[in-house]
């Protein structure tokens, strides 16, 4: 479409409103929740396996004192998604079809990254699609969820806030965001936190740069963007920061540390754990 | 701002590297396009209304594509009937033949041109030129542009690159009597001024169009500034030029993909005019003698014959994909260093330029899905930046038919074969188990650079104990407790 004097601009950009958050939400597939179960698979993804395993412990931990009893598949991996991504789809369907395989009883699937989850209920069943796995791919699909989406969709998990007060920056994964539809379910639980004030940060709504091997492929690019990121982060100066997925945290974490600030992102299953343990809440407000 | 004109000879990265670096250039993108999204949001205020839309522009878009052929040729016959000739380009270079064997034929020196990004893809005025034709930009951003030689950073504002200063200066120095002024209004009316001498004595107006409607026959076209319905009424001769997927195929198509066109590009219900062509004058009108069509393929015959890319000529060109990339943002259009830049850029054009030449574009993306979300018509445009990665590191099968232009073009044995080894080490759980079991006992051993990732970060640490390692504990402590 033609033109617009757009060189004018800048001069109309002067809205004090922040940038936080774009008022669509698109992708909102209704989805049907089934009632809550007395098992599940919990799925840790690898990052958290090697580089964040405390949180796995917290979800497991959080999960059973919910009643639910969880079962931890040792033979699980990596969803695939980095070969995926790559475009390597045979690479990636071998490693997907054994996660397939050590979780085809009827359990939920519950999975502590919106990324990964993403990828095993938006794109497994694309990756099978014509394959004989097609219908295997779609019902394990069906049974993937969310950590924080099955905390509030499915146990209507209530938290006790037993912590001090704390102001928190909540970053959400663009597959949380946008491939699972479940950015609002971080924002429940958070704001369910009677001690807890979230606060909104520019540009909320945008990624941290992290994108796989985006980030190494491209590292300037990426590291423009973490460094924007960090910066909206920082400028609202939160107590602390909470992400439902540990690699978008790996990613800010890292340039955190970097720039030298102290704070640190934490994954939302370990941050509710604390909160609502007295022994974890007391030894944080310590 | 760059000086240079973006299609040099520079890689992909140090485009990148100078356009980073620009730090009134990040500035400026930043602003403008925040700009843009609060206009977008701010029409779009309903988002069960903004979704229905959607989905109804998705599927009046895949419905004319999926009769693309018999659509084009009755579009062909009515708009023969109503007097429009129509002429077929297979490439650029055609496509200008035929511009310019009509400029010669009505012996034409100058052309009056409304914006139409499709003369960029054929690079047009360079050809106009080589002949001996003068073409001026009549669209205020290309009219800046063309003063400035350079080439558009955005598919509706093709300066948006330019401040302020910028044009202000530009005007000073190309124009008569435009003294340096940063008033906006000031220099609009100076370059109004100029071109209005232009749109008079202009042998030729030639425009871009923004659909076509096989129903009736008609060429239509939506701006702000008028340049568009100066340039198809004032000169004698109309050349419209666009590519063969703008068709569709009733009339009563056109107002859901007007709306989401305007709202989702400027945030406008509808742009100060809409031009609807359907012939050249008859009788004691006024309007041109003779009105063309040029229709290119240029390449877009390629994804059209696969069903997944086909979905690449869904789009309407509103460029709410790159007001939305983050990655867009932070570069501006340059840098993509092809006639359409950003995301649907980065999926259309290894098409028009086959992958080899484009092979960065489809990978220089974080898939964090924000131009999905906000396309007008649902081009899964994501997904379809990971069918190109797919493509471009793959070899074809013995007898395959290639589905682009390019096949393998990022295709290296080395990470061929090391995606091979990830794949092996992810599906076997004790190799995986060994590995990570390694990985947390040498953790002292991480190194502190790890190319591309410590420029801006510290390294990850592996934990002293896997996630595997902390559970079976856990569940150890607790053994004789029930689970």
């Amino acid at each position: 479409m033609p033109d617009l004097f757009v060189n004018a601009m800048p001069d109309q950009t002067g809205s004090d409103e922040p940038h936080a958050e774009q008022p669509y939400t698109t992708n909102s597939h209704a989805r049907v929740y089934p009632s809550r179960p007395e098992k599940i698979y919990l799925y840790g993804n690898c990052l958290i396996d090697l580089l964040q395993p405390e949180a796995g412990l917290d979800a497991l931990k959080l999960l059973e004192r919910e009643g639910i009893e969880v079962v931890f598949p040792e033979q699980q991996t990596c969803c695939g998604q980095p070969a995926y991504t790559s475009g390597y789809d045979d690479e990636a369907r071998t490693v997907a079809r054994m996660q397939m395989d050590i979780m085809s009883e009827e359990w939920p699937i519950v999975i502590l990254s919106g990324s990964c989850g993403g990828m095993m209920h938006h794109h497994y069943p694309s990756l099978f699609k014509g394959l004989p796995e097609e219908q295997q791919a779609k019902y394990f699909a069906s049974r993937v969820f969310e950590f924080t989406e099955f905390l509030v969709h499915i146990l209507n998990y209530q938290p006790e806030d037993q912590g001090n007060h704390q102001t928190v920056a909540v970053h959400t994964s663009c597959s949380a965001r946008r491939e699972m539809n479940v950015h609002k379910t971080g924002w429940l639980l958070i704001d369910s936190l009677k001690n807890v004030v979230r606060k909104v940060h520019d540009h909320e709504f945008e990624c941290c740069g992290f994108g796989g091997s985006f980030c190494v492929r491209y590292p300037d690019i990426s590291g423009a963007m973490v460094n924007d990121k960090v910066k909206a982060i920082t400028d609202i100066k939160p107590d602390r920061l909470i992400s439902a997925d540990y690699a978008c945290l790996m990613n800010i974490n890292g340039a955190l540390d970097f720039q030298g600030y102290e704070l640190k992102g934490t994954h939302i299953a370990s941050y509710l754990w604390e909160r609502t343990s007295k022994q974890a809440a007391g030894e944080n407000n310590a | 701002m760059p000086e240079q004109i973006p299609m040099q000879n520079l890689s992909f990265n140090q485009r990148v590297d100078r356009d980073l670096n620009n730090p009134a250039l990040r500035t400026h993108f930043r602003e403008a396009m925040d700009f843009l999204m609060d206009k977008r949001s701010h029409s779009f205020t309903d988002d069960e209304k903004l979704q229905s839309l959607r989905e109804l522009g998705s599927s009046i878009r895949k419905r004319a594509l999926s009769k693309l052929p018999d659509l084009l040729e009755q579009l062909e016959n009515k708009l023969r009937d109503n007097g429009i000739r129509v002429h077929w380009a297979e490439s650029s270079k055609e496509a200008n033949q035929i511009v310019l064997d009509i400029a010669q034929h009505h012996g034409a020196k100058t052309m009056i041109k409304g914006k139409s990004m499709v003369s960029e893809e054929t690079e047009l005025n360079e050809c106009l030129e080589q002949e001996g034709i003068h073409p001026v930009e009549a669209d205020m951003g290309e009219y800046i542009l063309q003063l400035a030689k350079e080439k558009p950073s955005h598919i509706v504002m093709p300066a948006i690159h330019k401040s302020k200063e910028d044009i202000a200066k530009l005007f000073e120095q190309n124009l008569d009597d435009c003294e340096y002024t940063e008033d906006v209004d000031t220099l609009i009316q100076a370059a109004r001024k100029e071109l209005r001498k232009q749109f008079h004595s202009a042998d030729i107006g030639l425009t871009g169009v923004n659909f076509m409607v096989a129903e009736t026959g008609s060429l239509v076209l939506v701006e702000n500034e008028g340049n568009g319905r100066l340039a198809t009424t004032v000169p004698k001769v109309h050349i419209a030029m666009t590519g063969i997927e703008k068709v569709t195929e009733y009339l009563d198509d056109l107002p859901p993909l007007l709306t989401l066109l305007t709202n989702s590009a400027t945030g406008q219900a509808i742009t100060t005019y809409v031009n609807i062509i359907s012939s050249p004058r008859k009788g004691g009108e006024g309007g041109p003698e003779e009105v063309h069509l040029v229709l290119l393929d240029n390449g877009r015959t390629i994804p059209f014959a696969d069903e997944e890319m086909r979905q690449t000529l869904q789009c309407i060109r509103c460029a709410a994909c790159m007001n939305h990339c983050p990655v867009y943002t932070r570069l501006g259009g340059h840098a993509y260093g092809a006639t359409y830049p950003g995301p649907i850029g980065s999926i259309l054009s290894p098409h028009l330029l086959g992958l080899e030449a484009t092979k960065d574009l489809p990978s220089a993306s974080s898939l964090c899905g924000a131009c999905s979300e906000v396309c007008p018509v649902k081009i899964p445009i994501t997904d379809l930046l990971r069918r190109l990665r797919h493509e471009g590191v793959r070899k074809l099968k013995k007898d395959e038919e290639p589905v682009i232009r390019g096949h393998g073009a990022k295709y290296t044995h080395t990470e061929k074969l090391a995606w091979g080894s990830w794949s092996k080490l992810y599906s076997s759980p004790a190799l995986y188990r060994t590995f990570a079991f390694s990985a947390s006992m040498m953790r002292g051993l991480t190194p502190s650079k790890m190319k591309g990732w410590t420029d801006y970060r510290t390294t990850p640490k592996p934990a002293e104990k896997s996630m595997h390692a902390l559970i079976k504990q856990h569940r150890k402590a607790r053994k004789g407790e029930p689970l």
